[in-house]
């Protein structure tokens, strides 16, 4: 792959970088990511990697555009109020870099799909909002050997870490299984500030892009939490993997992914 | 004793579980919340048994669902 003039110019701020260079930059363009969740952190991981120049990118979402969405979800706007956010943020990233190639799939990433959607991509971004599929995602790739970034944002808070196949510990290893549903603030009642999902999402465009490159240190082996009120970042770090873990331990019991049952989500 | 726990250390009474110090520290929804002892994740059955001793890191680890 040579680039062109106009290519030269749209990226070389990355270029210029002894980390990333001509050789990261092919590296990104050539690189896969899908991206589960078109929303909160969805929107900045999929805006920063199309800016990026990553050359596939996919999105899963099922949902519609919601106009309460707009206060965090950056990728839309007012005029996509009842679109599909797939669309909607294929649009976007499609106007932002003519260059890349988005696949948009329109789904709730579940057992039944969720070992395809994932096996084109070298690195999954789980932008997910609710348990049941950030473990689903976990688990798919850890079968299926995949790299992924989890994260989780409520109210002022924020973390993620970052799996990568062999190297610590796995989202089960840290979590076990799914809270059951009311035990945890899960759902739209708690809120978010807005800028959270700006925050944690472009943290994890950022561990995305340093895995396709291939530079620096990922957050393997650690979680980082962020606390907006007391404006407080911590890297925690993890214990090693769980050898007992259901999913990545030494006998595993879960070899296929799996649904739970969706969270109800109920006024309180 | 001295522990270190979410990075800050702290002086706490002596024969502490891993249970009393969820609850001295206030955490919201104990049962729900994984621990981390010098690096080593703490079963949740052993709460109740597990003692601490001096110059012990801790951590607690908290689910969060969103991605809104």
């Amino acid at each position: 792959m040579s680039f062109s003039n106009e290519q030269m110019t749209r990226y070389s701020r990355h270029i210029i970088l002894k980390e990333i260079g001509v050789k990261g930059q092919k590296r990104l363009m050539e690189g896969r990511v899908l991206i589960v969740g078109a929303g909160g952190l969805g929107s900045p991981a999929a805006l920063y990697l199309a800016a990026a120049g990553v050359g596939v990118i996919g999105i899963v979402d099922a949902d519609e555009v919601d106009l309460s969405n707009l206060q965090r979800q950056v990728i839309h706007t007012t005029a996509d109020v009842g679109r599909l956010k797939v669309q909607s943020a294929r649009d976007k990233m499609e106007a932002i870099n003519p260059d890349i190639k988005v696949n948009a799939y329109q789904t709730l990433a579940v057992a039944d799909n969720i070992l395809d959607l994932i096996a084109d991509y070298d690195f999954v971004i789980d932008g997910s909002d609710n348990f049941p599929a950030k473990f689903l995602i976990n688990d798919a790739c850890v079968i299926a050997g995949k790299a992924f970034s989890h994260a989780g944002i409520i109210r002022f808070q924020g973390q993620l870490m970052t799996y990568v196949p062999g190297q610590g510990p796995c989202y089960r290893c840290v979590f076990d299984s799914p809270p059951p549903p009311d035990a945890v603030p899960t759902c739209r009642q708690a809120g978010v500030i807005g800028a959270m999902g700006g925050v944690i999402g472009s943290l994890q465009a950022m561990e995305a892009v340093k895995y396709i490159a291939g530079v620096g240190k990922l957050l393997t082996g650690s979680l980082l939490t962020y606390d907006a009120l007391t404006m407080e970042f911590r890297k925690i770090g993890l214990p090693p993997k769980r050898s007992g873990c259901a999913v990545c331990g030494e006998h595993p019991s879960i070899t296929e992914p799996f649904d739970y049952a969706p969270a109800v989500c109920e006024f309180q | 004793m001295v522990l270190t726990v979410g990075g800050t250390r702290k002086e706490y009474p002596a024969e502490l579980t891993v249970a009393k110090l969820l609850e001295v520290e206030k955490v919201e929804m104990p049962l729900y919340v994984t621990v981390s002892i010098n690096d080593e994740f703490v079963k949740r059955e052993e709460f109740e048994t597990a003692l601490l001793k001096e110059d012990d890191s801790v951590e607690f680890l908290y689910f969060m669902g969103g991605g809104f």
